[in-house]
């Protein structure tokens, strides 16, 4: 059994492409080419030079000493906090931009949350000399000020997402509009392993990078490819994905995603996707959502606006409900604390994504030899006031 | 018969007019199908308010999200539609996006729809390989017609595709567009509607996306069957609440 998709975009019964047929023809390009222009040799070639020379990779995998021996077993950490921009996110962006540039497309489309992937993806198209629009809520505008004017440096138009209840998911319904409205010349580069076929698989492709070099890395570090276990926060699950992409299909290797609990599962303010999920829609994808009993989409609740998605990737969905995953929900509280812990033990200031993952070790208890890797997703600089209205510094 | 399929058959352009449920008032919803088939319109979708309706633009966007408000849900407007047929006559189909439906049990919903007299669905976002693996016996068991769309991107090998698998008509998107996005026709259109009437379908084709007036309403069934007017109505009901719907379809035709 394999845990990647197949030819049709399913992770057994999640995934597909439940589009209206105005998207259709633009998702078939796509679905008809990416795996041709990601196996040129040319495209392999200029991807891993700006992976390289651009984003700074590899990344590093640092033994983290203290936090080991404060948990009593060997936690590495992925570095992706050092990619140029600050997290991972640019994995995925360089490697769209050179697709849509691959497929002729003039102009670029995204949507963002918090604004994470509105820079990353802004970045390549300054690095590139193309137009690009973001979508952002009009909420998440007001809320995150300073990645506004990062994208509005890098020449990027931001556009409000005014619809519905104007945070991730609207902005997301309003570049798939803007989509529908410029098929033949846009490119939308999706900022997640969510949307219809062929996204969750593509961006799932250009992430996987992480598990890769970490599979080297472990090799060098450890003299095994594998670890025991490999541990990454999920919001829609794109730094996960490319965390577990290539132990996916290596049982040995335990996969646990960690979602965002918010004030508590059953607070009513939540993002813990697997636990208040239901199966259903969204943004042309059949996945695990938060939804009312009506099929009305809701929305999440997280401290962290990188984890706040009513919905999770086909991928995680399957890796939940098969059980290949296991799956852990951290409250904003815990993954605060968390967080304080790594920049006091390991002088390393993280997203506030990234302290879910790390909040683990306090309940998940591993063996002494057990080799831990954490994927840490992101820098904390973006979420400097937070840290600081929680912790009154 | 179903109704939709009798509809075509007569020697006519079909006028069809879309509104959302649940708006402008929860209640709306019989008063507005009454008038509107006393009005002489053919046709009449009604639409079934969701969260996130991703291939309307802000018109439809905002009457979806005004209806929510108000309270509708998949089982009231079933509650609201429940008699319907003992006052009108008029094909009625169902539109909007698939996520509510499978939450209602896809099964339950088609039965529900039987009951109440509900002749097809459009649902966008139901690709028509899922519907033709997962869902075709089940709508066609309860006697709805499944309505797929085209758009001016559709290639020839998928239109043909989508008639082989069409009951009724096909809903023919006139521009690359949202609903509500453009008003009007150019050349383009011109090109799409003669290469569409050039292919022979075995289906009619009613045009929507970009009607509004008795103008556009020609222009977009002088090669096809019918045209469908969404955006433009739900203005009207905004401004005008579910009075002088009469005297707006009859600037149409």
């Amino acid at each position: 059994m394999s845990y990647h998709a197949n030819e049709r975009g399913y992770y057994g019964e999640f995934g597909g492409a439940f589009i209206p047929e105005m998207l259709y023809p633009n998702c078939e390009e796509l679905r008809q080419n990416y795996l041709k222009i990601m196996a040129e040799p040319s495209f392999q070639e200029e991807f891993h030079q700006l992976l390289k020379d651009y984003v700074g990779r590899p990344t590093p995998l640092y033994f983290a000493e203290r936090l080991s021996k404060k948990y009593n077993t060997k936690i590495y950490l992925k570095r992706e906090d050092l990619c140029h921009t600050g997290a991972h996110k640019v994995n995925n962006t360089i490697g769209q931009i050179l697709m849509a540039k691959r497929l002729g497309k003039h102009r670029i489309i995204a949507e963002t949350g918090a604004g994470q992937h509105g820079v990353a993806t802004a970045t390549v198209c300054a690095l590139m000399g193309i137009e690009c629009v973001v979508y952002m809520g009009e909420i998440d505008i007001a809320r995150q000020a300073p990645n506004v004017a990062r994208m509005k440096m890098l020449g990027a138009e931001v556009r409000p997402a005014t619809s519905g209840s104007k945070t991730l998911k609207d902005a997301t319904n309003e570049a798939i509009r803007d989509w529908i409205n410029n098929p033949v010349d846009t490119h939308y580069i999706i900022g997640s392993v969510v949307g219809p076929h062929p996204y969750p698989d593509m961006v799932a492709r250009f992430q996987s990078v992480i598990s890769e070099e970490v599979k080297s890395q472990l090799l060098e570090k450890e003299g095994r490819e594998n670890p025991d276990f490999v541990v990454a926060c999920v919001g829609g699950g794109s730094n996960a994905a490319g965390a577990f992409y290539h132990f996916l299909d290596t049982p040995e290797v335990g996969i646990i995603a960690v979602e965002a609990a918010g004030k508590g599962i059953h607070s009513g303010e939540s993002a813990a996707t697997s636990a208040l999920g239901k199966v259903g829609i969204i943004h042309g994808s059949k996945t695990l959502l938060m939804q009312t009993p009506d099929g009305q989409i809701t929305e999440p609740y997280s401290i962290s606006a990188g984890l706040d998605y009513p919905g999770v990737g086909p991928l995680h969905a399957h890796l939940y409900t098969s059980g290949r995953g296991e799956f852990i929900s951290i409250t904003d509280d815990e993954a605060m604390k968390a967080g304080l812990d790594l920049c006091k033990l390991e002088g390393i200031i993280p997203a506030i994504e990234s302290s879910h993952a790390l909040a683990i070790f306090k309940d998940r208890k591993f063996k002494e030899n057990d080799v831990v890797v954490v994927n840490l997703s992101g820098r904390g600089d973006k979420d400097l006031q937070n840290y600081i209205d929680y912790f009154k510094l | 018969m179903n109704r939709i399929k009798q509809k075509l058959q007569e020697d006519k352009k079909i006028l069809s007019i879309y509104f959302t449920a649940g708006y402008p008032a929860l209640n709306d919803t019989a008063k507005i199908i009454q008038d509107l088939e006393k009005s002489g319109v053919d046709l009449i979708e009604i639409g079934l308010p969701f969260s996130d309706p991703l291939a309307d633009g802000p018109t439809i966007q905002a009457s979806s999200t005004a209806a929510l408000k108000n309270g509708m849900t998949t089982t009231l407007l079933f509650e609201h539609l429940k008699d319907i047929r003992k006052t009108v006559s008029i094909p009625l189909i169902l539109m909007g996006y698939f996520n509510p439906v499978l939450q209602y049990g896809v099964e339950a919903f088609c039965q529900k729809c039987e009951e109440i007299g509900i002749d097809g669905l459009i649902l966008p976002d139901l690709p028509l390989d899922v519907y033709q693996d997962e869902y075709e016996s089940i709508f066609k068991k309860h006697g709805l017609i499944n309505v797929f769309l085209i758009t001016p991107q559709t290639s020839d090998a998928r239109i043909n595709a989508i008639d082989e698998a069409s009951e009724g008509f096909i809903y023919m998107v006139s521009s690359a567009s949202t609903t509500g996005a453009k008003e009007g026709f150019g050349p383009e259109q011109s090109a799409y509607f003669e290469r569409i009437a050039s292919m022979d379908l075995k289906n009619p084709q009613i045009v929507g996306f970009g009607i509004s007036n008795a103008q556009t309403f020609q222009q977009a069934t002088s090669k096809t069957k019918g045209a469908i007017i969404g955006s433009a109505f739900i203005k009207h009901l905004t401004q005008n609440g579910v009075d002088g719907i009469d005297a707006f379809v009859g600037q149409i035709r």
